[in-house]
């Protein structure tokens, strides 16, 4: 869920790594084991989202290793999903795995906008396993500038 | 082999200097993600750096212990500015010790959409072994 704040970026950024090194204190004991565990779907791919007053937004996440012809991005209103598979590493009998540390398999994220976004314009790219989605806020919502008459 | 993850969440993992030395950069730095198999010939090492390419990875290799950095520049969209961060822009580091078993002359590096793929291939000289014989009393 994305949700919005004011405050400056550098104290948000901390409340944000504290908040997530307690999750992580309290998740460690249950999932221990990364090797057996594909990508946790609900938190997969985290994002950063970018903002410009009223010209729409930028969501970019990190999800390397990916074929673009498995990434799938849709727009519904105001709704915007992101979903993908990662491709198993390679699994062939004469090898053996010392370490398994990088998620894979499908993933799925929903995010909410907080406006309407002109869907025939959204782009999106995939370069150096970062996927950059620009989001272009729908005209008809754009704020109307007033223009004052001086009498 | 260092370094052991020790969280294993799908969110990086920054790097908390240990030892006395310190960046004097002010950027982040977070371990990578591995996986490491061996096959009959080579061990391979794929590591997930997103952000970093050809120009800006460095591996170095010196007394058996291979170093993975790679610096990431942040790249913002222009006049964008950030209003939700879930994942920290920063470069990449992890070291792992080799054995005397890789040919360190034929490492080869390859990156692709962000991931480092390293193969080490195995060095043709086996090991000599010494048996161990029982003492006689």
């Amino acid at each position: 869920m994305i949700y919005r704040r004011k405050s400056s970026p550098s104290l948000w950024e901390e409340m944000d790594k504290l908040q997530r090194d307690m999750n992580r204190m309290f998740d460690s004991t249950l999932m221990n084991r990364l090797s057996d565990r594909p990508l946790n779907s609900h938190d997969f791919p985290a994002m950063n989202v970018w903002t410009k007053a009223d010209a729409g937004q930028v969501i970019t996440a990190e999800i390397p290793g990916m074929n673009v012809d498995d990434l799938d991005i849709k727009v519904v209103g105001e709704t915007l999903t992101i979903s993908g598979s990662r491709q198993a590493p390679v699994d062939d009998e004469n090898i053996r795995y010392h370490r398994q540390e990088r998620g894979y398999g499908s993933f799925t994220r929903t995010i909410q906008l907080p406006f309407p976004i002109d869907v025939d314009k959204v782009e999106a790219n995939y370069e150096k396993g970062v996927l950059k989605i620009w989001l272009p806020r729908a005209e008809s919502d754009k704020p109307r500038k007033i223009t004052v008459k001086a009498i | 082999m260092t370094e052991q993850l020790s969280n294993p969440e799908t969110q990086k993992q920054e790097i908390i200097e240990q030892e006395q030395t310190e960046r004097t950069k002010e950027s982040r730095m977070y371990v990578p993600r591995v996986d490491i198999y061996e096959s009959d010939e080579a061990i391979h090492i794929l590591a997930d750096i997103p952000g970093a390419d050809e120009n800006s990875i460095d591996i170095t290799l010196e007394k058996n212990v291979l170093t993975i950095e790679a610096e990431v520049q942040a790249e913002k969209p222009q006049d964008y500015s950030l209003m939700y961060a879930e994942y920290g822009i920063g470069g990449f580091r992890r070291k792992f010790n080799l054995s005397n078993e890789i040919d360190q002359e034929k490492i080869v590096a390859e990156v692709k959409d962000g991931v480092l793929k390293l193969v080490l291939p195995k060095s043709e000289k086996v090991t000599q072994k010494i048996s161990v014989k029982a003492a006689k009393e």
